[in-house]
């Protein structure tokens, strides 16, 4: 089992900003966050890290103060939660629209009213047209290991722009579970020497962050800011791969489990990814033909590579953990079938909102999706489009 | 690099920085004046009221002596004139006059 | 994944439920096994009922839902028997370990339980007695091995000892280990 070791999801981000060691880094606590700022500022008062820590009296200023910090030519990193991310928002769409390479620890977490501290996916969601590069993740290995490949994906000179790796709050960021770490060496190998750009501190080539951009030359740069993404998507493939044969843990924009030779798939992001691969091996045990697609770029959205690999399914369950109020369907789903509907072949859809405020999906809930979707290929009908799992009728 | 109205987004510097410094001087808003600041050389002391006053450094000093203004970059707000001192009042707002 | 067993721990905040389950798992990864523990957590404050849960398998875990039927219980203060249901999922099977002056045949008669096997220990006694402090954690994870079976006590005890030397001076690491032994003893079945 190589060099396991037992860590919560919280401390393994903390271990992975020590090992990429930033050089600056401003965060607010906040539930279930708080572990990663709080272990990362101990190894800074232990001298562990070189970091200039920041310490701030809200989110607004944290978002504002990498801002700052990245602008002037560093590398950054921070980490929060749900209602501490809303308080950043107008700084998160200045960061990535700046193209700053900041890197984020999101502990998913369920946003107010009423006050809930679990999980759900409506942090992410709601920022996902901020400009930010979303990464969901299963479980701890794979926040640690985002984090590090985050660094290198935000810094790409094609891409410059921030990212968020978002991980499930309690189900994620407190349990123990095993992992494996990268030395300290192979981390700073793998992430490189920062290079500056555009750096305010450079006095002999003075620039200008964020000035004033009416309709003379506003819509110019949104155009040239969508044109990242498309090398973001090749670079979190490649970064991904690289990180694999370093690790032996390969990434890319989704994993597919088992879609080869099935015909009903499963379409879900984070922690209950793992949980629907067990609802899987259950029902192909029983003779169904179904299996798991983790997404976990939801930016940039692999529109393509979706359609292309889902098109030829019968039926297709999209699982979202969060609402999209007055909207038709789940932010996931509507991404999905939007992606579909330019293909001549296109699977049933069905789309399940779950797990709201921490609410638990366990294997029997997903296994009832598969005999669902079963269900609605074998009559080639969609009966109920959208429907929820686990919630009080 | 020349950013002109006609650059297109492929041109553009990333991150909507501006990459040069002090280029506001090229954009000339003198022409957004309609009273234009006169002043008297006689009745001038060089007190500088003006020039630490004026939003668009357009008092041009040299040897810590008033030289001229600056008529590409003053927007004609008066504020020089209001600023004189009562007991001097070298500069005159004077409406701009299509030649 | 037939091979994976859930461990409940119930103790109320402060009495170390989240420390043995995390514990616990940590001995098993030393012994080759995969692990997940978690706390139940809510408004979770000094003297509230809590939860703690253990996964061990001999596969990566991969499935972040609840504890619904858990294999192993372990209560860590008595008093909850009056106000949790400490049985909720177990199956007839299951072994409940209780932190009780009772013994396990009385106890199955006062809670009325069917089926199960019970084990019971003065644990608070044993930490007060050794430790000096009522906290039952290790003297609870002493009992629960050996009820159980399901770790050598001799990689719990070194394990107890690698991940309380980084918190606790020598002798409190010490009598914790003694706690643990005594404990593993003195254990009552039916």
């Amino acid at each position: 089992m190589g060099n396991l070791i037992s860590m919560e999801g919280n401390q393994a981000a903390a271990e992975a900003m020590r090992q990429i060691n930033p050089d600056a880094m401003a965060a607010y606590p906040i539930t279930p966050q708080t572990e990663v700022v709080q272990t990362f500022a101990q190894f800074v008062a232990d001298g562990r890290v070189d970091t200039e820590f920041v310490t701030v009296e809200s989110e607004h200023s944290a978002m504002s103060a990498c801002v700052a910090a990245a602008a002037s030519g560093t590398r950054v990193m921070t980490a929060t939660s749900a209602n501490g991310m809303a308080l950043m928002w107008e700084i998160l769409y200045i960061a990535a629209s700046t193209r700053l390479p900041i890197v984020m620890a999101l502990v998913n977490r369920a946003l107010s009213a009423n006050i809930n501290i679990h999980c759900d996916h409506s942090d992410s969601m709601g920022a996902r047209d901020t400009g930010w590069i979303q990464l969901f993740c299963e479980n701890g290995q794979e926040a640690y290991d985002s984090l590090i490949q985050a660094v290198r994906i935000a810094e790409h000179p094609q891409v410059r722009l921030p990212v968020m790796v978002c991980y499930d709050g309690f189900i994620i960021s407190h349990a123990v579970e095993c992992l494996e770490l990268l030395k300290d060496n192979e981390v700073q190998k793998f992430i490189g020497e920062f290079k500056s750009v555009n750096s305010l501190l450079d006095i002999s080539h003075p620039y200008t962050f964020g000035p004033l951009d009416l309709y003379d030359f506003y819509f110019e740069h949104k155009r040239q800011q969508i044109e990242a993404y498309g090398p973001a998507k090749q670079t979190v493939i490649e970064v991904g791969k690289q990180f694999g044969s370093l690790s032996g843990r390969e990434y890319g924009l989704f994993e597919a489990y088992h879609l080869q030779d099935a015909r009903l798939a499963i379409v879900l992001m984070g922690s209950a990814a793992g949980t629907a691969k067990e609802a899987v091996d259950r029902l192909r045990a029983n003779g169904l033909p179904i299996g798991v697609l983790k997404l976990r770029a939801f930016r940039p959205f692999p529109s393509e590579e979706l359609t292309q690999l889902l098109s030829r399914f019968e039926a297709v369950a999209v699982l979202d953990r969060a609402v999209s109020f007055g909207a038709a369907a789940g932010p996931l789903f509507t991404e999905i079938s939007s992606a579909l509907f330019a293909s001549n072949h296109r699977p049933l859809l069905l789309n399940y909102i779950y797990g709201l405020g921490g609410r638990d999906i366990d294997i029997e809930d997903i296994q009832e999706v598969g005999k669902k979707l079963q269900k609605t290929a074998e009559s080639g009908k969609v009966e109920q489009p959208f429907d929820y799992i686990g919630v009080r009728k | 690099m020349k950013i002109t109205p006609e650059t297109g987004w492929k041109e553009l510097p990333q991150g909507g920085v501006i990459p040069e410094a002090g280029n506001a001087e090229q954009y000339i808003t003198g022409s957004w004046r309609t009273f234009r600041p006169i002043r008297d050389e006689e009745k001038c002391t060089n007190c500088l009221l003006c020039w630490i006053h004026c939003p668009d450094s357009s008092i041009i000093v040299e040897d810590a002596k008033v030289v001229g203004i600056d008529y590409d970059h003053c927007k004609g707000c008066g504020i020089c004139a209001e600023i004189c001192p009562p007991k001097i009042k070298a500069i005159t707002m004077v409406a701009e006059k299509r030649d | 994944m037939s091979e994976m067993i859930e461990v409940r721990w119930h103790g109320r905040g402060g009495q170390g439920a989240k420390t043995a389950a995390y514990l616990l798992a940590e001995s098993a990864m030393q012994e080759g096994k995969y692990i997940q523990a978690f706390p139940e957590y809510g408004p979770e404050r000094m003297g509230a009922p809590i939860m703690a849960f253990t996964r061990i398998s001999d596969s990566p875990i991969r499935i972040h839902c609840h504890v619904k039927a858990p294999q192993v219980v372990a209560v860590l203060d008595p008093t909850l028997l009056e106000t949790v249901d400490i049985l909720d999922g177990v199956p007839e099977d299951g072994t409940v370990v209780v932190n009780t002056n009772e013994s396990p045949n009385s106890l199955r008669r006062t809670l009325n339980i069917s089926g199960r096997r019970l084990f019971t220990l003065p644990a608070t006694q044993v930490a007060l007695e050794i430790i000096g402090r009522p906290i039952p954690n290790t003297p609870m994870m002493g009992a629960m091995i050996k009820a159980t079976g399901l770790l050598d006590i001799e990689a719990v005890i070194a394990n107890t000892r690698k991940s309380f030397e980084k918190k606790f001076n020598a002798q409190v690491v010490e009598k914790n280990i003694q706690a643990i032994r005594r404990a593993y003893e003195e254990v009552k079945s039916e």
